[in-house]
C-alpha cells in the first residue's frame, strides 16, 4: 500500500468531516460542556459535576412535561393511522379525483408549522375566531386560552389537521401498490369486504404504516414551533411538551446549566427513539424479502 | 360439473359503445364441454383475460347472457357461481399459514370446520404440499404459491371449472413443466373443465384438447391442436400457429391454378372456383413444413431464389424469395439445400386460400 494515497483520502473526507463536526458535533459538546458547569456570566464558571443532571431529572415539571408529551404522542397515533387509513381506503382509484385528492390532501402538508399555529389560533379564539365564535354561539364554551381541555382538543384537532393527510398519502401509496389480482382472487373467493381489508390491505400496507407511525411518533415527540404558537403551552403548563418546557428553561429563564442537562436527556430519548425506527424499518425490508 | 354456454355475449369497457372497435370482446357464442381442457390463445389485448373474467363473473358483460348447466348466471357475483380462477401473479394470503389459505374460499362460504380439515388435507396431499400446511404462505416460493392459488380453487367441492389467467408467467421456466403436468394429472384425475389463457402456443398446444384462438375481440376458430395446424380457418390462426408461420402471399385466380408472381401453383379441386366466388382479397397459404424444395425443375414447380439457411438443430429454415416475396420452407436437416436457385413445390391438398382473412373451403 502507498501511504501518499491514503494520505490523499483525507482531503476528500475533510469537508463532509467539517460540517458534521460545525453542525453536530462541536454544538452538541458545547452543550454537554454547559450541562457540567453552572455559568453565571462571561468567564465565570465552576464545575458543578451531575447536578443539573439530578436536579433536572427530579423536576416535576419536567416530569408532567413528558407525562403530557408522551400522552399527546399516544393520542396521535391513535386518531391520526386509523383515520388516515380510513381517509386512503375512502380515496378514488382512478379518474380526475385522484389528483384533486391528493392535492387537497397536500394542503396542509406544505404550510410552515408557524403558520400552521397561527391559522388556528386564530380560527379558535373566542372573540374573532370563525369556530370560536360559532362554538360560544351555539352555547358551548369554548377558549383554548383559559380552559386546558380546550386547548388540548385544538392542539389535537391542529395535529389532525395538520398530519393525517401524510399518513393518508402513505397508506394510499401503500394500497396502490397491491395488484388487482388480489382483489380478483378474493372475489372468487368469496371474501367479505372485511376479510379483504383484514387479510389483503392491512398486511399489504404494513410496511408502509410502519413507516407512518415512526414518522409520526418522532415528530409528535419533538413536536415545537406549532404549539409554541397556538398557546404558548398554557393555559397555566396544561400545553407545555418537552421541547416547549426545554426552551422556557434555556431561552426565557436563562438556566443554561439545567437546560443543557435536560437538551441531552431530551436527545438520548430522540436517539433511543431513532434506533427503534432504524431497526424497525430494517425489520419491515427483510420481512418483504422473505 | 358443468357446461358453460356463452350466448351472444359481448363486451366494452366503456359505458356507452358505439363502433365494433369500442367492444373488447364482439359478439360470441361457445360452448365449453363438461370436463375438457380449453386453452385461449391470442397476443395481448385480443379479449381472452375478458372472457374469462366473462365465465368467473368478475365482469359482467355488456351484451348476452352466461349459462352454467342451463342456468343463468349473468348477474351472479363471482362467488355465487361454481368457478375457480387463477391468475398471472401468485395471490396469496400473506398473514395466512398455507393451511388458512387453503381454507379461507370454505370460511367464506361456512363450510363446517371438520369439512374444511379433511377438504385441505387431500388438496394438500394432491397438490404435495401436506409438509408446508402450517409455514406462513408468505415465505414461499413463486410456484408453490401458485400451488396454493390453484389449491383454493381445488377445495372448494363445487367447482365445476378452473380458470387460469397466463399462470405459469412468473415461474421459472423448469418448474413450469412441473406445475404443467401436475396441472394435467389434476384434470385427469376429475375431469374438472379447465380454460386456460396464454399467448404461448406452445403451453396451449401441450395442454389443451381444444384451442380457441382469438384475435382482436373475436373468436377465429376452435380445434384441436392438429386441426388447428394442418387447417387454419384464418389466416391470422395460420399465422399465429407454428413456428414459423404459414406463408401467406397474395394471389390472383386464373382457371384452375393460383397466380403468384406470374406463375401458376395448382390447387386442389374446386378451390380456385369458390376462391372466385368468394372474392375480395385473396391469399394463398401453405406452411414451411408442406412446401418442397427441389433442386432441379418439375412439372408445377416454381423457381425460387435460395436467400438465406437456418440450421436449427434438428431442422432447417430456408428463405426463399420468389420475385419480391419472401417464403420460408423447413426442410429436414441432412437435405441439401441448393447455392442459388431451387424449385419450390406446392402440394395442392396443403395450398389453402383465403378471401380476406377467411379460409375457402
Amino acid at each position: 500500500m502507498n501511504k501518499w494515497q491514503d494520505n490523499r483520502a483525507w482531503f476528500l473526507v475533510m469537508p463532509v468531516f467539517l460540517i458534521v463536526a460545525f453542525s453536530a458535533i462541536i454544538p452538541l459538546m458545547m452543550v454537554v460542556d454547559a450541562s457540567v458547569h453552572d455559568i453565571s456570566g462571561p468567564g465565570n464558571r465552576v464545575f458543578v459535576g451531575a447536578e443539573w443532571f439530578k436536579e433536572v431529572l427530579g423536576d416535576r415539571r419536567l416530569h408532567d412535561a413528558l407525562r403530557r408529551q408522551l400522552t399527546f404522542s399516544g393520542l396521535v397515533l391513535l386518531i391520526e393511522i386509523p383515520l388516515g387509513v380510513a381517509i386512503a381506503l375512502a380515496m378514488p382509484r382512478r379518474g380526475w379525483g385522484v389528483s384533486v385528492t391528493l392535492l387537497v390532501l397536500a394542503l396542509p402538508l406544505l404550510i410552515p408549522w408557524n403558520v400552521i399555529g397561527t391559522i388556528w389560533n386564530l380560527f379558535t379564539r373566542p372573540d374573532i375566531g370563525l369556530l370560536g365564535v360559532l362554538l360560544n354561539g351555539l352555547g358551548i364554551q369554548f377558549d383554548p386560552t383559559a380552559a386546558p381541555l380546550d386547548a388540548w382538543i385544538t392542539v389535537m384537532l391542529m395535529d389532525v389537521w395538520h398530519w393525517t393527510p401524510l399518513v393518508a398519502l402513505l397508506a394510499y401509496a401503500g394500497l396502490r401498490a397491491i395488484p388487482d389480482a388480489y382483489y380478483l382472487a378474493a372475489r372468487i373467493d368469496g371474501a367479505s369486504a372485511w376479510a379483504v381489508f383484514r387479510y389483503i390491505q392491512l398486511p399489504k400496507m404494513r410496511g408502509v404504516l410502519m413507516i407512518a407511525v415512526l414518522l409520526r411518533f418522532m415528530d409528535s415527540f419533538v413536536i415545537y414551533a406549532e404549539p409554541f404558537v397556538l398557546t404558548g403551552g398554557g393555559p397555566g403548563d396544561s400545553t407545555t411538551f418537552l421541547s416547549t418546557y426545554l426552551v422556557k428553561l434555556a431561552g426565557g429563564q436563562s438556566d443554561l446549566g439545567p437546560a443543557a442537562a435536560l437538551a441531552l436527556i431530551y436527545f438520548l430519548i430522540a436517539l433511543a427513539v431513532c434506533f427503534a425506527f432504524y431497526r424497525a424499518l430494517q425489520n419491515v425490508g427483510s420481512g418483504d424479502q422473505r | 360439473m358443468a357446461l358453460i354456454q356463452l350466448k351472444g355475449v359481448a363486451h366494452a369497457y366503456m359505458a356507452k359503445p358505439g363502433a365494433p372497435e369500442d367492444y373488447a370482446l364482439k359478439r360470441l357464442d361457445m360452448v365449453w364441454q363438461d370436463g375438457r381442457a380449453y386453452a385461449l390463445l391470442g397476443p395481448s389485448g385480443c379479449g381472452k383475460t375478458t372472457t374469462l373474467n366473462i365465465i368467473s363473473g368478475l365482469i359482467r358483460p355488456s351484451e348476452g347472457r352466461v349459462l352454467i348447466d342451463d342456468r343463468d348466471v349473468t348477474a351472479l357475483a363471482p362467488r355465487d357461481r361454481n368457478i375457480a380462477q387463477v391468475f398471472q401473479v401468485p395471490v396469496i394470503y400473506d398473514t395466512m399459514t398455507v393451511f388458512d389459505n387453503l381454507a379461507f374460499p370454505l370460511r367464506n362460504r361456512n363450510v363446517d370446520r371438520k369439512e374444511i380439515r379433511i377438504r385441505v388435507h387431500e388438496v394438500a396431499e394432491l397438490l404435495e404440499m401436506t409438509a408446508d400446511l402450517k409455514r406462513r404462505a408468505s415465505g414461499l416460493t413463486a410456484d408453490a404459491k401458485q400451488k396454493i392459488s390453484l389449491g383454493r380453487g381445488l377445495v372448494r367441492k363445487d367447482v365445476a371449472a378452473i380458470l387460469f389467467d397466463e399462470p405459469l408467467t412468473v415461474i421459472d421456466p423448469h418448474l413450469k413443466w412441473l406445475l404443467r403436468r401436475k396441472l394435467k394429472q389434476i384434470h385427469e384425475q376429475f375431469r374438472t373443465t379447465l380454460i386456460y389463457v396464454t399467448h404461448d402456443q406452445n403451453e396451449a398446444l401441450t395442454f389443451a384438447e381444444q384451442v380457441v384462438i382469438m384475435n382482436e375481440g373475436e373468436v377465429l376458430q376452435t380445434g384441436s391442436p392438429q386441426e388447428l395446424f394442418e387447417n387454419p380457418k384464418h389466416t391470422f390462426v395460420g399465422y399465429f400457429i407454428g413456428s414459423p408461420g404459414m406463408n401467406l402471399i397474395p394471389c390472383q385466380i386464373n382457371g384452375d391454378a393460383a397466380i403468384v408472381e406470374g406463375a401458376p401453383i395448382a390447387l386442389g379441386e374446386g378451390v380456385a372456383e369458390r376462391g372466385r366466388a368468394a372474392g375480395g382479397e385473396l391469399v394463398l397459404g401453405i406452411r414451411p413444413e408442406f412446401l418442397r424444395l427441389r433442386p432441379t425443375a418439375e412439372q408445377g414447380n416454381v423457381p425460387v431464389s435460395v436467400r438465406l439457411a437456418e440450421n436449427l438443430g434438428n431442422f432447417k429454415i430456408v428463405t426463399v424469395s420468389l420475385g419480391r416475396l419472401a417464403l420460408k420452407v423447413k426442410v429436414p436437416e441432412d437435405q441439401e439445400v441448393p447455392g442459388e436457385w431451387a424449385y419450390l413445390n406446392f402440394p395442392p391438398e396443403w395450398t389453402k386460400v383465403y378471401a380476406d382473412g377467411r379460409l375457402v373451403e
